[in-house]
């Protein structure tokens, strides 16, 4: 277990809230009633063996597929559905399993896209490049030079996101979640295929997210270390249902989960 | 040794951000720009100027235009040719309605109008992708061709079914018509590209072009980070069709001196994707090599037989080109898919290092 | 009031009152359609197996007519002529898998569409070195194709039907049928469509791609030899062919892009429908509206099913 995050105080209240969500593609159900809720300022982890509808989950959340029942609450607001554009919109950064980058771009364009929610300036000054268009380029650059900083990938700033090993294509994904500055970050696998080195590494990165920006963090991984250390609270998913929720040691020890994941019978 | 960044030190961000951040590039380009200006006007003939010099920049405008939208934003269109076309019959219409308005601010303002079909016709594109929509703008190539033909008022009704370019001037010096010469045409042609070209530079570095690069490389991921995949399509259909409807308009009114619609054909459309592509997508400087190699290179050849005493017949002498032209393609994608401009960024890698490799 | 009467309803009047040229028109559209879907089996076969798009195939048919009639024009009698026109396909086939398939293996779709561009202008330079560039006749009466036309006369007017569009229809169903057993029966076939289920599965399992490659493409140059014959005859044989053939493309649209059923029923779909347009609408319109109508029915079509008839529902994983 961590220690206790200084903003903890603020515990408590729920950012997100899924409520009997149930998702299925032709006969196939993927989610069947799953509820729970992430609360402000926690890191939230999303476990279950494979095709336990994890990643379902958080596409059903920044409104990638429409679940056909349940409704889900972000922010106090109640919606059914939602379109991915929306859920930046609202606040919603999310990195992928299989790493969705813009591969012909360059470290800095793919964490520079990831602002353009924030930048303004209309398509007369774009044609320009001058006056204010320059000096939004400058100053969102700056941004995210910090980003760049912290994640310390300085190095590769201008080599495109195609060339590089996995381990970094991994970071720059997170900038570019990082660089929306959003209030929710999902963050499916973030360490699939690392050594231990990098998996370490980027744990420090999650836990100073959730630290110095006080970001909300959903997190789907397989390493049962990292989410047992990372963790505020563990949510059990196995064949689309919800088998557990609760903090790491509550889930640790609950019968079901050791099932579902030994494939015990009895 | 020549070619060096080394020493050249940026101080703010902006600097950085420059598009020719470093000095031998900016160099390179200015003394582009005083031959072009200067140079080829004193030395250049009719020759050099009407049949090499301003087709290779009015392609190079119109290979721009389709980069943008099938480099940059990844959406191949077979309609460029159709385009360019609404360009020019815009053109004709607006300076015979308008005849004391500039023909310059026309050839821009026509532009505005193929932009406009190109956002019509880019509207499939909200659903499909990849050849199911190059087949959806061959739809606006083949209805707009048809338009081309049978609607007479286009083509103000005249006889032969073909685009009469009227004589107009500026400052009393004949831009288009018969007795324009080909150095005040050229001039005016150089300085649309010129522009143009700086414009569209300003876009592709700008939140536009990442915009259209994050939709090219990873659709869905852009729509994540709050990218409207649909507006950004159809911004880029206009943009791209501007340009491809000036650089139609230019092609009647400042190059040919008149045309009919088999000028704006399907062939047209697949001319400008093979200089796009062996130019190298997503780069606008790979347009004006893909331009130069696609339309250069058979003049070249046709006219090596002759100078070289070889008896070949014409006809005998354009199928072969045909022949060479087609099989290079296929070499030049099998050495470089990236095309010319890639070839280019290794060869200026190269320079930078020398002498060690790496 | 008067425009929507002549779009909405005296089109069909016109139908009821002379079901002859109906018929007419069905069957002309119905033949026109046969071409069209053979050009898009084409399209289909090495769509499937290669993932190329391969705007070659309008020009493989013309070349393969030019060939078949350049070399009957040079003395060869007509059946040998069309036996070396078979082994010329068959050569093209090891040369685009030598020269240009293998060297662009793994490169994006778009490169491989360019490449067969450049194939198709080596292809259009070569033809026309060779053999040409003036429009030619069909060997059809060599070929021992029938000419002439039957006319069926029914109580309503009569309907003619020309006897090479008979045989084109005949020739073709046989060609569909052949290619359907082979795929769907022998073991070349049971490979072929594993490698267009996934090329990596397939090479592991040890199927030879370069095979299937060469394959695939000399199956589509038959297919456009046959097509080639079947259009030359009813025309000429000329290098305008190649613009038709992009007709297929809309045909494709509606069948998707790896159907051969799809690319039949497409093929039929366009051929009538443009038929039909042309005949019943294109007045209105002053006439000529052929040449797009069929990019327009598969635009409206792209628009509530882009994954054509026969194609799966795409669900988009992330």
């Amino acid at each position: 277990m961590r220690e206790p995050a200084a903003n903890e105080t603020a515990l408590g209240e729920a950012l997100l809230a899924a409520e009997d969500v149930s998702l299925s593609f032709g006969g196939v159900r993927a989610l069947t009633g799953v509820s729970f809720d992430i609360r402000k300022g926690e890191i939230r982890a999303i476990i279950g063996p494979n095709g336990a509808g994890k990643t379902s989950m958080l596409n059903v959340v920044n409104g990638f597929y429409q679940p056909q029942s349940g409704r889900i609450t972000f922010k106090g607001e109640v919606r059914k559905s939602m379109r991915p554009y929306a859920a930046a919109r609202g606040g919603i950064a999310r990195t992928f399993q299989n790493l969705a980058l813009f591969r012909g771009m360059t470290t800095l364009d793919n964490i520079l896209a990831g602002r353009t929610l924030k930048m303004h300036r209309g398509f007369f000054w774009q044609l320009l490049r001058y006056g204010p268009a320059l000096r939004e380029e400058v100053e969102h650059r700056r941004r995210v030079e910090e980003i760049i900083d912290f994640l310390e990938i300085a190095a590769i700033r201008k080599v495109q996101v195609g060339r590089l090993p996995y381990g970094l294509q991994k970071r720059v994904e997170l900038g570019r979640a990082l660089a929306m500055e959003p209030d929710l970050l999902l963050l499916d696998e973030p360490m699939a295929g690392m050594n231990l080195e990098e998996k370490e590494d980027m744990s420090r990165f999650i836990i100073d997210v959730n630290q110095q920006y006080g970001t909300t963090i959903a997190l789907i991984e397989h390493d049962m270390g990292v989410v047992m250390d990372l963790s505020d609270r563990v949510v059990v998913l196995d064949y689309g249902r919800k088998i557990a929720d609760g903090t790491p040691d509550e889930v640790k020890r609950d019968k079901d989960v050791i099932r579902a994941y030994l494939g015990e019978t009895h | 040794m020549l070619y060096r960044e080394v020493g050249q030190y940026k101080s703010s961000y902006a600097a950085d951000m420059a598009v020719f951040p470093i000095l031998q590039d900016r160099i390179g380009i200015a003394v582009i720009l005083v031959i072009a200006y200067v140079v080829f006007p004193l030395i250049g003939n009719d020759f050099l100027l009407n049949t090499i010099l301003i087709p290779f920049l009015i392609f190079s405008l119109a290979a721009i235009g389709l980069n943008l939208l099938t480099g940059y934003t990844g959406l191949l269109s077979l309609g460029t040719g159709a385009f360019m076309g609404v360009g020019a019959y815009a053109c004709l219409k607006l300076t015979t309605i308008f005849p004391h308005v500039n023909i310059l601010i026309w050839v821009l303002v026509s532009g505005l109008f193929s932009s406009a079909v190109g956002v019509l016709f880019g509207l499939p594109s909200l659903r499909i992708k990849g050849f199911y929509l190059a087949v959806a703008t061959l739809a606006a190539q083949f209805f707009l061709e048809w338009c081309f033909i049978r609607i007479p008022w286009l083509y103000n009704y005249s006889v032969s079914g073909a685009i009469e370019v009227p004589l107009r001037t500026f400052m009393g010096v004949p831009m288009t018509g018969p007795t324009a010469t080909s150095l005040t045409r050229y001039l005016a042609v150089l300085t649309i590209v010129v522009v143009l070209t700086w414009v569209a530079s300003n876009i592709v570095h700008g939140r536009i072009g990442r915009m259209w690069m994050s939709v090219r490389d990873m659709d869905l991921a852009a729509e994540l980070i709050g990218i409207r995949l649909f507006r950004t399509k159809l911004l880029a259909f206009a943009v791209s069709s501007f340009y491809c409807g000036v650089a139609g308009a230019m092609m009647v009114f400042l190059w040919y001196g008149g045309a009919e619609a088999e000028v704006f054909a399907i062939d047209q459309s697949f001319l400008i994707l093979f200089m796009v592509i062996i130019g190298g997508l997503g780069t606008l400087i790979g347009s004006f090599f893909g331009s130069a190699l696609i339309y250069i290179l058979p003049i070249g050849l046709r006219l090596i037989p002759g100078n070289f005493g070889v008896p070949i017949r014409p006809a005998a002498a354009e199928q072969l080109t045909f022949v060479i032209v087609g099989a290079l393609i296929i070499v030049f994608l099998v050495v470089e898919p990236n095309g010319l401009a890639r070839l280019w960024q290794i060869g200026k890698q190269k320079l930078r290092v020398w002498p060690f490799p790496y | 009031m008067h425009v929507l009467y002549l779009i909405f309803v005296d089109p069909f009047m016109q139908m009821v009152h002379s079901p002859d040229l109906l018929m007419q028109t069905l069957w002309d559209g119905l033949v026109g359609g046969v071409l069209y879907a053979l050009i898009a089996l084409g399209f289909v076969l090495i769509f499937k197996a290669s993932g190329v798009f391969n705007f070659a195939q309008g020009i493989m048919v013309v070349f393969a007519a030019l060939t078949l009639v350049g070399l009957h024009e040079h003395g060869v009698p007509a059946f040998v002529a069309l036996g070396l026109t078979v082994l010329v396909m068959l050569v093209l086939a090891f040369g685009v898998e030598r020269l240009m398939l293998r060297p662009l293996v793994n490169q994006s779709e778009i490169i491989l569409f360019m490449a067969t561009f450049g194939l198709t202008y080596f292809l259009i330079g070569f033809g026309q070195l060779v053999f040409g560039g003036n429009p030619k006749v069909m060997i059809a009466q060599d070929l021992y194709l029938p000419s002439g036309a039957i006319e069926w006369k029914g109580h309503f007017g009569f309907v003619s039907f020309q006897k090479i569009d008979i045989a084109a229809v005949i020739i073709a169903s046989i060609m569909v049928a052949v290619l359907a057993v082979f795929f769907q029966r022998t073991r070349i076939g049971r490979a072929l469509r594993a490698v267009a289920d996934s090329h990596q599965a397939a090479l592991s399992v040890g199927i030879s791609l370069e095979q299937i490659w060469v394959i695939v493409w000399f199956a589509a140059g038959v297919v456009a030899l046959t097509t080639g014959i079947m259009w030359g005859a009813r025309s000429e044989v000329s290098f305008s062919l190649q613009v038709i053939a992009l007709k297929a493309l809309p045909v494709l649209i509606l069948g998707g892009f790896t159907s051969i059923p799809g690319a039949i029923v497409g093929g039929l779909i366009i051929g009538i429908g443009e038929k039909l347009g042309e005949f019943y609408w294109g007045p209105l319109l002053g006439g000529g509206i052929e040449n797009w109508l069929a990019y327009v029915i598969a635009l409206g079509f792209l628009i509530f099913r882009p994954q054509g008839l026969f194609g799966e529902k795409i669900i988009e994983r992330i």
